[in-house]
């Protein structure tokens, strides 16, 4: 086994992948964003629920993928529960660079998150890794109501 | 599949894999299998020696000069035409043209002859199993005209419902388009039964032999086809270059399709006239070089022999379709026989782009996804799958390596 198939698929994110935390349908969600890969097929759907200061009270997704969306969407929904959109949009951008190699430093803010780090010698997988995070995204930005995005540019 | 592996050929094949210099490239430290020869073939020192020689030797724009390089490289252009039309069986060179590949040629016959021809109301059926490249073209050219597309179903098996075709192949059908070889199922369509079954209905016929042209024995005038168009380079030529054979009382009624040089016969400001098929198709410089190329894979082919290569193809399948049924937590897609050289599959325990990914780390070139082929892989319930695809310098000892590979990552992801 190459180290860096290790390195991706760590025993953390394919237990993710096999038995997702917070799968399952949120009824009450304020927000449901629909994140499409077109060209790999997999799909998230997540759902999200506001606190009454706009941070984020409850956050499910259902879906399909590969072991890495689906781990990906799984250890994200872990880590936002109860964090303010400040923190959130800032989590975003920092995995954002974790798996593209850019340039933020403090990965620490992302703990567990940071195990996703194998996916930047893989530059084709990081809109898988990423699509769950564009999806959050979307949420914060429309705060209510249902929505579609895509990895690819319409 | 059936044990009706073919004897083995007077083929030399592993001779025959030397004349590849790619096959001797090492990935993440590993030698290369290359599983992806339906995406694209490699290419023989043949066919990249003749590229060379063409522009160290005779590089020149074609049947615009009158100076010694400009005659060579027409020449050689205009008999890389006549080497196609031999190779198709088809009665002239008239009736080639030289295009991009597959792609182009389908959207020249959707734009030029579809814009010509169709009205609201008229249908071009397909089939549930064809790649985007002979989808949106046609989805495109009804949207402009209000023709309707209508599509022969794919059956569980992944060869075409062809009890429905009566009812399919009604009076509004004006053409019937369809792959001759399945670049996601492996299936292998009666083309000359669909075309006579066409004809008969009244409507003319387009068959897409991408995954065919370089594959099995091709005759345009046994299958019965108006249409027939592929790509070079999945069948040992450069990218790039294609062709599409029009039969030629058709051909000539069909109107301009780019406007340029070289598609003219004589150029006002108000309005040109316009050469006969197929130069009033080819606008601007042709890709000279490629279809050189092009004439130089098919000369390497036919030395090899193309009932030799179908039934090293049928060899090599038959053995990923008895190994792959091994692994656990396997599903083979498309018929159990009549395939060409591609394998899909779906296994339980990885994704295809995981699985893809595992291999590419041993080496092992496969391919992952919907193959273009996203409407197909809604009927299955797929959201892709791992493709397999064979060509005549891949190995028997491959296949077992590649099982290998698979067993490991059913053991990995689960
Ligand atoms: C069946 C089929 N049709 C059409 C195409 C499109 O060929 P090209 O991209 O060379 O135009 C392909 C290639 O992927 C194919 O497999």
């Amino acid at each position: 086994m190459s180290s860096e198939l290790e390195e991706l698929y760590q025993e953390v994110i394919l237990d993710h992948s096999r038995r997702p935390r917070n799968f399952g349908e949120l009824p009450d969600a304020a927000v449901r964003v629909h994140g499409d890969n077109p060209a790999c097929g997999d799909e998230i759907h997540l759902a999200v629920k506001f606190r009454e200061d706009g941070g984020l009270e409850e956050i499910k997704f259902t879906g399909h993928g590969c072991a890495i969306s689906q781990a990906s969407a799984s250890m994200m929904t872990m880590k936002l529960k109860g964090k303010s959109r400040a923190e959130a949009l800032e989590m975003a951008r920092v995995f954002h660079d974790l798996v593209t190699g850019g340039p933020t430093e403090p990965a620490y803010l992302l703990g567990d998150l940071r195990l996703m780090r194998g996916v930047r010698k893989f530059p084709q997988r990081v809109k898988c890794a990423t699509l769950a995070w564009h999806a959050l995204e979307q949420a914060l930005r429309q705060s209510a109501g249902e929505s579609t995005i895509t990895t690819e540019a319409p | 599949m059936n044990a009706t592996a073919p004897a083995a050929t007077s083929v030399d094949w592993k001779t025959i894999r030397e004349d590849f210099p790619i096959l001797r490239e090492r990935v993440q430290g590993k030698p290369l299998i290359y599983f992806d020869s339906a995406a694209t073939s490699q290419k023989p020192r043949a066919v990249i020696d003749a590229l060379r020689h063409y522009y160290e030797h005779d590089n020149a724009n074609v049947h615009r000069g009158l100076h010694e390089l400009s005659s060579r490289a027409t020449e050689a252009y205009e008999k890389s035409r006549q080497r196609v039309a031999d190779y198709l069986g088809a009665a002239s060179a008239d009736e080639i043209v030289f295009t991009r590949g597959t792609t182009e040629g389908i959207n020249l016959i959707a734009q030029a002859w579809g814009g010509k021809v169709l009205r609201a109301g008229d249908v071009i059926l397909l089939t549930e199993m064809e790649h985007h490249s002979n989808l949106v073209p046609w989805q495109l050219i009804a949207e402009r005209t209000g023709a309707r597309l209508r599509f022969v179903p794919v059956r569980e098996d992944g060869t075409l419902a062809l009890e429905e075709l009566p009812a399919l192949l009604t009076s509004e059908v004006k053409l019937f388009a369809f792959t001759h070889v399945s670049n996601s199922l492996g299936t292998i369509n009666p083309v000359a039964e669909l075309c006579a079954k066409a004809r008969a209905a009244g409507a003319l016929t387009l068959v897409d032999a991408a995954q065919s042209a370089g594959h099995l024995p091709i005759d345009v005038q046994e299958m019965g086809c108006d249409f027939l168009v592929f790509s070079g380079h999945k069948m040992c030529a450069p990218t790039g270059i294609g062709a599409l054979y029009g039969r030629a009382e058709i051909l000539d009624s069909i109107p301009a399709w780019h406007g340029g040089g070289e598609m003219i016969v004589s150029v006002s400001l108000e309005k040109s006239t316009f050469k006969k098929a197929p130069h009033r198709f080819e606008a601007g410089t042709p890709n000279i070089a490629g279809a050189i190329g092009l004439a130089a894979a098919i000369d390497y082919i036919e030395r090899i022999g193309r009932a030799e290569i179908f039934a090293h193809d049928a060899m090599l399948t038959a053995h990923a379709i008895d190994r792959l049924a091994e692994v656990p937590g396997m599903r083979i897609l498309g018929p159990t026989e009549k395939r060409g050289a591609l394998v899909g599959f779906v296994m339980e325990a990885a994704h295809p782009h995981d699985l893809t990914t595992f291999a590419d780390q041993q080496g092992l070139a496969l391919r992952g996804g919907h193959h273009c082929n996203q409407p197909l892989m809604r009927k299955f319930g797929l959201p892709g799958t791992t493709r397999a695809s064979f060509y005549f310098y891949n190995t028997i000892a491959e296949i077992d390596r590649m099982i290998e590979i698979l067993r490991d990552a059913a053991r990995f992801f689960s």
